[in-house]
């Protein structure tokens, strides 16, 4: 028989006996009530409170990626991106980056004069890791937590979200949700049944307080995660 | 008494008396609290998301046999090979034969608690591989040759100013004692080991059935690195790890967020469903992904603790627990510390050998009140108490309890054992917590209350009746 089989073997063989439901000490006794199909349902009504207009959930999202040490620049048009993107590449001196195919990542990533690394045919790890910035499209912003959901498909692969230095992304206003609960319903709604292999949530640029927990930004990732919301 | 036993004591004796130690732990988990606490409170409701986080992990638990079988149809349909591994041996020897297959040398890896549980390290280091733990705290252990100090601290209790000598001795690399040189220090050494690494190695938080998929919490970003840059991706998980559905993460993330670190959500949740697929452009050709039962099954067969199966390894019931925080970490000697160890460990590696965690506890329930999952953590660890007493019991508790037995049925006997108790009480002063003190176990740390000269009972019966 295969290892398979002794396993399932064994948890089924285990599983004769029913367990209690969660919070009643009793042993061995037989459920009283059934639990619902899908408890985590309602995750929505229990999970931090975010309010129902564009308004509050913008300024809410601001609030959050500010907590999480990420830069937030709401634009108030595409023309915007430009000069925003111009003062990140002078203020840091980047020589090279790298991108990705996409209605905005292209518009931005073209808009900087600088030699680009496109992703989309395949490129060259040693490349990437010289590229002063990442630019990268998304799926989502996220109010609740100040994150972005990104996708190997939506942001160029797996490693161009993690591995330059700093992490720029490029959104439309109307990717912002209210919360995860939205969030995940979003994506299983825009992929099913062809997932990504890679769907990543990501609050905040990279850190570690694995040295007597002092928050340290970019400990592998990215030292710097800039969002623009165009 | 057996070697496990007193390797605890005499571990824990001396961490409980370093005060340096003490300090250490107390400062590293000082803010924990409060910012954890804050984040608990910026839920509309805590409590309710802990029963649904409860609920959701007992249908997988108590499904768990459809559960797995739907994660890998779903996973092995988009080209990922699964492994089923029934011990530790099964695992280390499906994972060693995948790198000699790849004819791997160098493998990086980010943290899995299920690698330091078989021991993987060691057995592919001894099968002559380079391995690199990428995860900041994982590589500082590894380069001072120990176990994680915490499941998910692991370096926690050491200072910036030993990690600096760390980095001095073993890298010739440390600018200053500040976290922010010193990590950055890591940080170019583990570049070149990720773009030259022949394999990943991970592990992981969740595995969702509904959609085949993987999901991997850290803050660092060298998970992610590690699935995304070399051609082969290993991933070692219990089976325990499964939920049913995509969307339950949108509850999970955020609450082993808060509980864990105290944090709205940790700064990367990947999923990961295949190796790369068409039209992708990177990423791994080949993923593996080894799910290991290594007595987990044991567990499961106990009803009455299979709710321990639920545990999503957030660290929240080591950090409050008053004897972790004081034994600290390494004197457990098992993979998996603080409350959670002490109650799965004796499933997982004997009962007789490791009942005795059970009994380093002050049952004060803090640990049972932070999980964030709702495991009976102090009962169970009450269970395991009676379950060892009763699959063996200690000759002297029995005789012991034979005596009281005798005494307490006996008034003539009782008054007789009180009266040369008050007797001789003074005599025990002179021997306290001496090898010639009977009461020695409680006495080295403690006094005895003085036995009164006056009992109860004679009190009562001298007590002059009140006048009406
Ligand atoms: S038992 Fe509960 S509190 Fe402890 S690590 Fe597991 S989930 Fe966290």
């Amino acid at each position: 028989m295969s290892e398979r089989e002794n396993i399932l073997g064994r948890i089924r063989e285990a599983l004769q006996t029913k367990a209690p439901l969660p919070g009643s000490h009793t042993a061995g006794g037989s459920t009283t009530h059934a639990i619902s199909d899908s408890p985590a349902a309602q995750a929505r009504e229990w999970l931090p409170l975010v309010g129902a207009t564009p308004v509050e959930q913008i300024a809410l999202f601001a609030k959050n990626a500010a907590d999480l040490k990420a830069d937030f620049q709401p634009l108030a048009s595409r023309a915007d991106l430009k000069p925003a993107l111009l003062r990140l590449r002078d203020a840091e001196n980047w020589q090279r980056i790298a991108s990705h195919q996409g209605e905005l990542s292209s518009l931005a990533a073209n808009a900087l004069g600088l030699p680009v690394l496109w992703t989309d045919t395949g490129y060259d790890v040693q490349a990437m890791e010289q590229c002063d910035a990442g630019i990268t499209e998304c799926d989502a912003l996220i109010a609740q937590t100040g994150g972005v959901a990104v996708t190997s498909r939506s942001a160029g692969g797996r490693a161009l979200s993690v591995l330059p230095p700093h992490h720029i992304v490029i959104a439309r206003r109307d990717q912002l949700v209210a919360d995860l609960p939205a969030a995940f319903a979003l994506l299983q709604q825009k992929y099913t049944p062809d997932f990504p292999s890679m769907i990543s949530f990501i609050t905040g640029p990279s850190r570690t307080g694995d040295i007597e927990r002092i928050l340290v930004l970019g400990a592998h990732g990215p030292k710097k995660l800039t969002i623009f919301c165009v | 008494m057996s070697s496990f036993v007193s390797q605890f004591k005499a571990a824990a004796s001396v961490k409980t008396a370093d005060l340096r130690h003490r300090q250490v732990i107390r400062t590293a988990l000082r803010s924990y609290e409060v910012v954890r606490d804050k984040r608990k409170a910026s839920f509309q409701s805590w409590e309710s998301a802990r029963q649904a986080a409860a609920e959701t992990k007992w249908e997988a638990v108590n499904h768990l046999d459809t559960h797995l079988e739907a994660l890998t149809a779903k996973l092995e349909a988009r080209g990922t090979k699964v492994h089923w591994a029934s011990n530790a041996a099964q695992a280390r020897e499906i994972i060693t034969k995948i790198l000699q297959d790849k004819k791997a040398r160098s493998i990086i890896k980010s943290k899995a608690m299920t690698s330091e549980e078989i021991h993987l390290n060691d057995a592919l280091e001894k099968a002559g591989f380079t391995v690199v733990e990428s995860d900041l705290g994982e590589f500082i252990v590894q380069l001072r040759h120990e176990p994680p100090y915490h499941i998910v601290f692991p370096s926690m209790h050491l200072t910036r100013g030993e990690i600096k000598e760390l980095f001095q001795r073993e890298l010739g690399d440390a600018p200053s004692d500040s976290p922010e040189d010193l990590t950055m220090v890591a940080r170019r050494v583990m570049r070149q080991k990720y773009l030259t690494a022949d394999v990943g190695f991970t592990g992981a938080n969740f595995a969702i059935a509904e959609t085949g998929m993987i999901s991997i919490t850290e803050n660092e970003g060298n998970a992610r690195l590690t699935a995304a840059l070399p051609k082969t991706m290993v991933t070692l998980l219990g089976i325990e790890k499964v939920l049913p559905k995509f969307a339950d993460l949108a509850l999970f993330l955020p609450m082993l967020a808060t509980a864990g670190a105290g944090q709205p959500m940790t700064c990367y949740n990947t999923m990961y469903s295949g190796p790369r697929q068409a039209g992708e452009v990177d990423g791994p050709e080949e993923w593996h992904v080894v799910l290991l039962d290594n007595r987990r099954t044991e567990l499961l067969a106990d009803p009455e603790q299979r709710d321990a199966l639920h545990c999503i390894r957030c660290g929240a019931c080591l950090n409050v627990c008053p004897i972790f925080r004081n034994v600290g970490g390494h004197t457990y000697g098992t993979t998996y510390s603080g409350p959670v160890g002490s109650v799965i460990t004796p499933h997982l590696r004997g009962l007789q050998d490791w009942k005795h965690l059970s009994n380093a506890s002050s049952l004060c329930g803090g640990c049972t009140e932070a999980c964030p999952v709702k495991i009976d953590l102090h009962h169970h660890l009450l269970h395991n108490r009676r379950n060892a007493s009763t699959s063996e019991p200690a000759f002297f508790e029995r005789l012991s309890y034979k005596a009281f037995g005798l005494l307490a049925n006996e008034p003539g006997l009782w008054w007789l054992a009180k009266k040369i108790g008050w007797l001789t009480q003074p005599l025990q002063k002179l021997v306290k917590g001496s090898a010639l003190d009977p009461a020695k176990a409680w006495t080295k740390t403690r006094d005895l209350p003085p036995l009164p000269q006056e009992t109860f009972k004679d009190w009562w019966k001298n007590r002059k009746p009140t006048q009406p």
